[in-house]
């Protein structure tokens, strides 16, 4: 925590404070604001855009403690929000055809099954954790790497390869079925989950996951049990790529195998290098970055020649993120996060230099 | 049925076994993990196949071709190494992961771009159309054919290690850095070196996929994937252990597609060798020929 100059924390409750200067509470209620109204004044087709950085916020987020806080680099993101996506679609379609009485759908529904569809991403999340406990650096990416592949040869040998629907979610009578309406359900996820995730880094466990990615020798040697540690990363890891996963795929309202293959998985890892990693505001830099540098390139394709093809602009996002990832490995490995700490520094300091 | 399944494996093992040898090394001497082989495959293939169509056709404009790709090679891996990982020197694992991630996707992305996405098979005029019959089962010319180049890529760098000056001292700094480096031994060239062999083993490695089953700018990169199983189970940093490594996956692999494909309904072939990850993480992380590092705070 970096205080402007002439804050001083007088009291625990200052310093344990996220927002501390009115500067802060002013951007907070700000952007909130700003949220809400979104919708108000925005298309369709930029909603939708918006609903994809949340959900891809949120799995980043888990990404980010697993790698970022905890050092564990992992390659299989995608293949739990495979989990999250699929056991949602499976439960809310058990819950529909099973011969249970009439209120159980509406009651066993979305608001239900999407935490499960969490929860679940989040334990087989643990069981691929394991080998973590023996395994650091390349050899873990590479159990990782296994991991995808197993996962999503399971999924698609036991759900198969045609494409799922989800239902949409209902509140109160309503039918959350438009983009505008979707998009309040993925705003509320996203700020208590950003939440949840600003706090977890802050306590005992978020300590302890510093402590293993700094040294995970040192760690141990200083009474930090790495079994439950990093099983514990693994699950809130995993927890949030399911919450993402499944809250996108109810949005989408179908989903098939190809959404989620391993390049996926590898741009969520480049979301949070270019965001910047070990920081909560990284995956919001990542995501909104580099989701609206896409589009604005495939929308800028389209409109050159009016006769793209889909694979093209897939190809030309590729190769796009491949580039970015390279530049900023080379330029700024510390990411936009790092960027944003000195551009405040300048703010601050203005018209001074230093 | 077996001896064809076994000797196919051989044949792909092989492969697997040349493009893990230039992973062994780029890792021996630099300790950079290069993810981006499988682009690098795919690249070195399809960019032999595209001179030998300008070129008129024949074995020897071939081979003409073949060496000009071998050049090409050489140029793109100090390319690599200057751009692209000479920035990275001292900088965290992941991030080198990610810059060969990032190159992976780059470089498959502008293959993709340029060929498209339809299958590429090579002539089929330059390696003859028949077989030989080992124990009652015929094996196609093109199975010995690619079996013979790979083995002789391996009889080559195993030389090369052995008895040249540069070989030997790109040991040396896979060995210990500083002391190479003491010694005289230029680490920046030895790096740069390293890049082109990792390039062109995967240039090689490609140009025998293509005559085995032929280019696709999707399927061949997947098949780039394979070599990290190999460097595993052979142990990161082992040059023969990638060698043996290579063919043991090989034929496993061919073994788990004819025998356990009908058991669990296809696929196996490409998700066994991850299975087997799995497997020697669990049991021998450091894999058959590796260096068990001892760790120290």
């Amino acid at each position: 925590m970096h205080n402007p100059c002439g804050v001083f924390n007088r009291t625990y409750e200052e310093d344990l404070a996220i927002f501390r200067t009115k500067t802060q509470w002013a951007i907070l209620f700000g952007s909130i604001a700003l949220a809400l109204a979104a919708p108000v004044f925005l298309g369709n087709y930029v909603v939708g855009i918006l609903i994809q950085i949340f959900a891809t916020v949120i799995v980043l987020h888990g990404l980010n403690i697993l790698t970022g806080y905890c050092g564990q680099i992992s390659l299989a993101q995608a293949a739990f929000a495979a989990v999250g996506a699929y056991t949602s679609a499976l439960l809310s379609q058990w819950a529909l055809e099973s011969a249970l009485p009439e209120w159980f759908p509406s009651v066993f529904n979305f608001w239900l099954t999407v935490p499960i569809a969490g929860l679940t991403a989040g334990a087989i999340g643990v069981l691929f954790g394991i080998p973590a406990l023996r395994l650091r650096g390349f050899y873990l990416v590479m159990a990782t790497l296994a991991a995808h592949f197993i996962i999503m040869h399971v999924i698609i040998r036991t759900i198969g390869t045609e494409s799922r629907s989800l239902p949409a979610p209902h509140i109160a009578g309503l039918v959350l079925n438009s983009p505008k309406s979707y998009y309040y359900v993925a705003l509320v996820a996203l700020i208590v989950l950003t939440y949840f995730a600003k706090n977890l880094v802050r306590t005992r466990f978020g300590r302890a996951w510093i402590a293993i990615r700094d040294n995970d020798l040192a760690a141990e040697v200083m009474g930090i049990s790495l079994f439950r540690y990093k099983l514990s990363a693994f699950f809130i890891g995993c927890l949030f790529a399911g919450l993402g996963g499944a809250l996108w795929a109810h949005y989408t309202r179908s989903i098939t195998h190809e959404f989620y293959l391993l390049n996926y998985g590898l741009w969520y890892l480049g979301y949070i290098i270019v965001g910047g990693m070990g920081t909560t505001v990284g995956p919001f830099f990542g995501a909104s970055f580099l989701i609206v540098l896409t589009e604005v390139l495939a929308n800028a394709l389209m409109a050159f020649s009016g006769s793209v093809t889909g694979t093209l602009v897939f190809t030309t996002r590729d190769m796009l993120f491949g580039l970015v990832v390279v530049l900023f490995m080379i330029y700024e490995p510390r990411g936009l996060a790092h960027r944003w700490n000195l551009f405040k520094a300048y703010y601050r300091l203005f018209p001074y230099a230093h | 049925m077996i001896v064809e399944t076994v000797i196919y494996g051989l044949v792909v093992g092989a492969v697997y076994g040349v493009v893990a040898l230039g992973f062994v090394l780029i890792y021996k001497s630099s300790s950079v993990l290069n993810l981006a082989q499988g682009a690098l495959l795919m690249l070195g293939g399809f960019i032999c196949l595209q001179i030998s169509q300008w070129l008129p056709g024949g074995v020897w404009f071939f081979i003409l071709a073949v060496l000009i790709t071998l050049v090409i090679a050489t140029l793109l891996g100090f390319g690599i190494e200057r751009l692209a990982l000479r920035p990275l020197i001292g900088e965290p694992l992941i991030s080198i992961i990610m810059m060969t991630i990032g190159l992976n996707v780059l470089l498959g992305s502008i293959g993709y771009a340029i060929w498209g996405s339809g299958n590429f098979p090579y002539p089929t005029d330059i390696i003859p159309i028949g077989s030989v019959s080992i124990l009652d089962t015929p094996i196609s010319y093109k199975y010995i054919f690619s079996l013979i180049i790979a083995l002789l890529c391996l009889l080559l760098f195993t030389l090369f290690f052995q008895f040249t000056r540069s070989g030997i001292g790109m040991r040396a700094t896979a060995d210990d850095q500083l002391a190479a480096q003491s010694l005289g031994i230029s680490t920046s060239v030895i790096f740069r070196n390293a890049w082109a062999i990792g390039c062109i083993t995967a240039a090689i490695g490609g140009i025998i996929i293509g005559f085995l089953i032929g280019l696709n700018s999707y399927n061949t990169p997947v098949l780039g994937l394979k070599v990290l199983p190999v460097v595993l189970l052979g142990g990161l940093d082992s040059i023969p252990g990638a060698i043996i490594a290579g063919l043991i996956v090989g034929v496993t692999e061919n073994l788990a597609g004819a025998y356990l494909d009908p058991i669990f309904g296809g696929g196996m072939r490409d998700l066994f060798p991850y299975i087997l990850i799995m497997i020697i993480l669990m049991v021998k992380p450091y894999g058959l020929f590796g260096w068990v590092r001892i760790e120290r705070i």
